[in-house]
């Protein structure tokens, strides 16, 4: 792939066949697991009838699920607050449907928009911020998994299990900052 | 906060560009992740708040040196909205009161 090229309204870059498989089966698992938090989340008649959805009020235990839906308070000091507790538990509840309806929807440019075996991807601005979103989602999901830090060596040692994903982490860095580059640069 | 390129790191100066006044009685704060990028956090602060450049940097290296920066303040209602466009950008934000 080569850095993505802005012209007017019109984002667009050259993705190969196996770049385009690596990314798109990232971003459908990232959909999946937004999915299956989107289903265990219980029917409530009151939202059925008044139509106002309600999440779960609790934070999800996966790592990576709760990285891509934050709690609305710090609450990993040593003791927060019962007000804080409270707060965040209605918070959540109240936003992360919208939360997840809105991170399925740009995964879902993205699998539209990435052809299946490589070749051109032409977006408009718009799918270009939700390309932007989604990719932060795959980096972020991939960074917690493998636990990435700030200064983290380009490579790791062989034999550590995490060095091919540190690869892929790497290019979708790389993606991720060549298409800011080229939408901040009209 | 991470660097897809090396770039000359500016040690930002202390808090000024935060935004608080007394009748803003929440704040939202955008914390240091080692993930996000610089460059995407500053588009993500430019796109949402429609701060200028200049801004929206200095916002992002606060964060980046401090650890976290308070990007808006205001009511209880307009933080959680911003807040929640934080989250969606996958900004790893979230709102307390003005202390």
């Amino acid at each position: 792939m080569k850095p993505w090229k802005r012209k007017g309204d019109l984002v667009h870059a050259d993705i190969d066949r196996q770049e385009a498989a690596v990314l798109r089966g990232l971003v459908s698992q990232i959909d999946d697991m937004l999915r299956a938090r989107i289903e265990e989340t219980p029917q409530d008649e009151l939202a059925e009838l008044t139509g106002i959805r309600t999440g779960p009020s609790t934070s999800p235990d996966d790592p990576i699920l709760s990285r891509l839906l934050p709690d609305f308070h710090r609450l990993d000091d040593d003791n927060p607050s019962k007000a804080d507790l409270d707060s965040a538990a209605v918070l959540r509840s109240l936003h992360e449907p919208t939360l997840l309806d809105l991170k399925t929807g740009v995964a879902a440019v993205v699998l539209e928009t990435c052809p299946m075996y490589g070749g051109g991807i032409r977006l408009s601005l718009e799918q270009a911020d939700a390309w932007l979103s989604a990719l932060n989602d795959v980096r972020l999901a991939l960074g917690t998994a493998i636990e990435v830090t700030e200064d983290m060596p380009d490579e790791l040692p062989d034999d550590d299990p995490r060095s091919p994903h540190l690869s892929v982490y790497h290019w979708l860095t790389w993606v991720q900052e060549s298409m800011v580059q080229a939408l901040s640069t009209p | 906060m991470t660097a897809a390129v090396d770039m000359e790191q500016t040690q930002a100066t202390p808090s000024s560009s935060e935004v608080v006044a007394e009748d803003r009685p929440w704040q939202t704060v955008v914390w240091n992740d080692p993930v996000n990028l610089m460059s995407y956090v500053t588009y993500v602060f430019q796109k949402l708040f429609g701060y200028s450049r200049d801004k929206a940097t200095k916002l992002m290296l606060d964060v980046h040196h401090e650890g976290k920066a308070i990007v808006s303040s205001g009511s209880k209602d307009k933080m959680e909205a911003d807040v929640a466009r934080l989250h969606a950008a996958g900004l790893w934000a979230t709102m307390e009161h003005t202390s």
